[in-house]
């Protein structure tokens, strides 16, 4: 049970890292990433999964397959 | 003044900190307008003493100073459809588009080293790429660091609004004087066709919901600014079709909210930026429509005309953009504050703005006596400092001027796609672009013309002169309004 980013379509706004309710987004050397040992998909945080609210790019924060 | 100091070119030039020193200490100015300020006439002291310095806020002070962004700002809380921040073109000139996004500590470096090259700086602003209010420990920690190191230098910030009220008791404590938002509608309805989703309060909120949200929010924040006595601009961008003619309603609204500044800017919007707008094939206003919109809104809150719509790492006097020469890769690793330049220069502009305020207001006067209702756009080509002193071909842009019965006003700016003098190719295609962004124009005032695009102004019915090169503007356009319309001997120019 985890998000993740799509490396490729990420503008690295950033915006997701501060709206995380679990501390699992972080910047690793030039792209930001979802640790899935973290990512709660913020159940019991928000109705919906913040990274995927506030994302600029449709379709960039996703559930990992 | 009897004798040149030195030459305004030259302060446009890699500066001379010798020279500059030794101008601004040359001792006393003889002319009698000395010491007199060229603060508008229908304006407070306390007031102009905290916009005279800053190139946005003062039409005024535009020629004489220059502002900074730091793109340190890059998350953002709404999307606009006229924007998208996933581009990166150092070519490019448009709000939201940066080369490269800096830390706070970067910040701090690039700031330092432009104030040590930059002698015009007065103001750092955030303008995102993203929303400075909402992206706002950066924003806080670049603020906190520069005040520090350079505490006479300008703060200010530009927002879309939503995240403001949570933030304006924290940027009174950093004595943030100025703070823009962006405004485009205050009817929901009209603010769906702009606005597709917000994130507000751990949610994304779409449609007519989430514009009136960011309405609420955005009249909450300009209320809690004008009650602690802050200055806001509302920059609202004119899109046709959707909200030109709500932008009266828009004006009506913020400046019973007490906004200082209303800054109208037209919508730009090309398929290659992939913004929604863009790829839709909204189209922006042409320069007349604009204006036509700006005068409509004349007698309502005081519009702002000079905006170059700059990008979110723009360096430089409006309308110029050194930021490529302060890359990252060009800083130093350690940089130390020297105010030298900075202070070399505030001397000489205090002297040379007395001198070009008071024939300014000479010129101002001289036309308004003219007996006539004929009004007249004029075109200069100037590097700043108030005075014609650009050549024809190397001018990419062009300030408007409009002489009338009610004196001389600046009206706008436009911009030349490509200047004449590009070298060689594609002259006369040039030349077409430079007349056609001169709609409407009467007369071109410049440093230097050559005689074939001359004759060519001439034949599309442009008079183009450089006959005032190096004149003060505003004496200048007296000096052709009094030939053209006057009965009165002329005016003597600066």
């Amino acid at each position: 049970m985890a998000f993740k980013i799509v490396a490729s379509q990420c503008t690295t706004c950033g915006a997701c890292e501060f709206e995380c309710p679990s501390g699992a987004i972080s910047m690793k050397r030039d792209v930001y990433v979802i640790d899935p040992a973290k990512c709660t998909e913020c159940v019991g945080s928000f109705d919906t999964q913040q990274c995927a609210a506030v994302c600029p790019m449709p379709k960039t924060c996703v559930k990992a397959a | 003044m009897n004798r040149p100091m030195i030459s305004l070119e030259s302060l446009f030039q890699p500066i001379d900190v010798e020279a500059l020193e030794t101008a601004a200490r040359s001792g006393g100015c003889s002319s009698s307008a000395c010491g007199s300020s060229a603060k508008p006439d229908d304006m407070a002291a306390d007031v102009w003493e905290r916009i005279k310095d800053h190139p946005c806020y003062s039409e005024e002070a535009h020629h004489w100073f220059a502002r900074m962004h730091v793109a340190v700002a890059p998350a953002c809380n709404i999307q606009c459809n006229y924007c998208n921040r996933k581009y990166d073109c150092a070519n490019e000139s448009r709000p939201g588009v940066v080369s490269e996004k800096l830390t706070p500590e970067e910040a701090m470096r690039k700031v330092i080293a432009v104030a040590n090259e930059v002698p015009q700086l007065s103001v750092l602003g955030i303008a995102g790429p993203g929303d400075a209010c909402y992206d706002w420990a950066k924003t806080r920690a670049t603020f906190a660091d520069v005040a520090r190191r350079i505490p006479d230098i300008k703060l200010c910030i530009s927002t879309n609004g939503l995240a403001l009220p949570d933030r304006v008791d924290e940027l009174v404590e950093m004595n943030v004087d100025h703070v823009t938002i962006t405004i485009n509608m205050v009817d929901p309805e009209i603010g769906a066709k702009i606005y597709p989703w917000i994130f507000y309060a751990g949610r994304r909120w779409e449609g007519v919901e989430a514009s009136k949200i960011l309405h609420e929010r955005q009249m909450l924040g300009l209320e809690m600014l004008t009650a602690r006595g802050i200055l806001t601009k509302i920059n609202s961008v004119m899109i046709p079709g959707i909200n030109d003619d709500h932008l009266v309603e828009v004006n009506r609204w913020v400046k019973a909210r007490g906004a200082f500044l209303h800054n109208v800017m037209p919508l730009i919007s090309d398929p290659a930026h992939g913004t929604r707008f863009g790829l839709t094939g909204q189209r922006g206003p042409t320069p007349m429509e604009l204006k036509a919109l700006q005068d409509r809104l004349d007698g309502g809150a005081k519009l702002m005309r000079h905006c170059r719509q700059c990008r979110a790492d723009a360096v430089g006097l409006l309308g110029e953009d050194r930021g490529q020469e302060f890359t990252l890769d060009r800083l130093p690793e350690e940089v130390a504050y020297d105010p030298s330049k900075r202070e070399a220069y505030r001397e000489i502009v205090a002297r040379e703005r007395g001198d070009h305020g008071a024939a300014k207001a000479a010129a101002v006067a001289a036309v308004k006596e003219t007996a006539t209702d004929a009004k007249l756009l004029i075109a200069v080509a100037t590097h700043g400092g108030g005075r014609i002193n650009q050549h024809f071909g190397h001018a990419r842009e062009f300030q408007i001027y409009e002489a009338g019965p009610k004196g001389i006003a600046f009206v706008g700016h436009r911009k030349v796609e490509a200047q004449y003098c590009e070298g060689g190719w594609g002259e006369d295609a040039t030349l077409d672009t430079v007349i056609a962004a001169l709609d409407g124009v009467a007369v071109v005032l410049c440093a230097k013309i050559g005689d074939c695009p001359k004759e060519m102004l001439d034949a599309a019915g442009i008079h183009a002169t450089d006959e005032f090169g190096f004149d003060y503007v505003e004496a200048a356009i007296g000096e052709v309004y009094a030939r053209r319309f006057g009965t009165r001997p002329s005016v003597a120019v600066a």
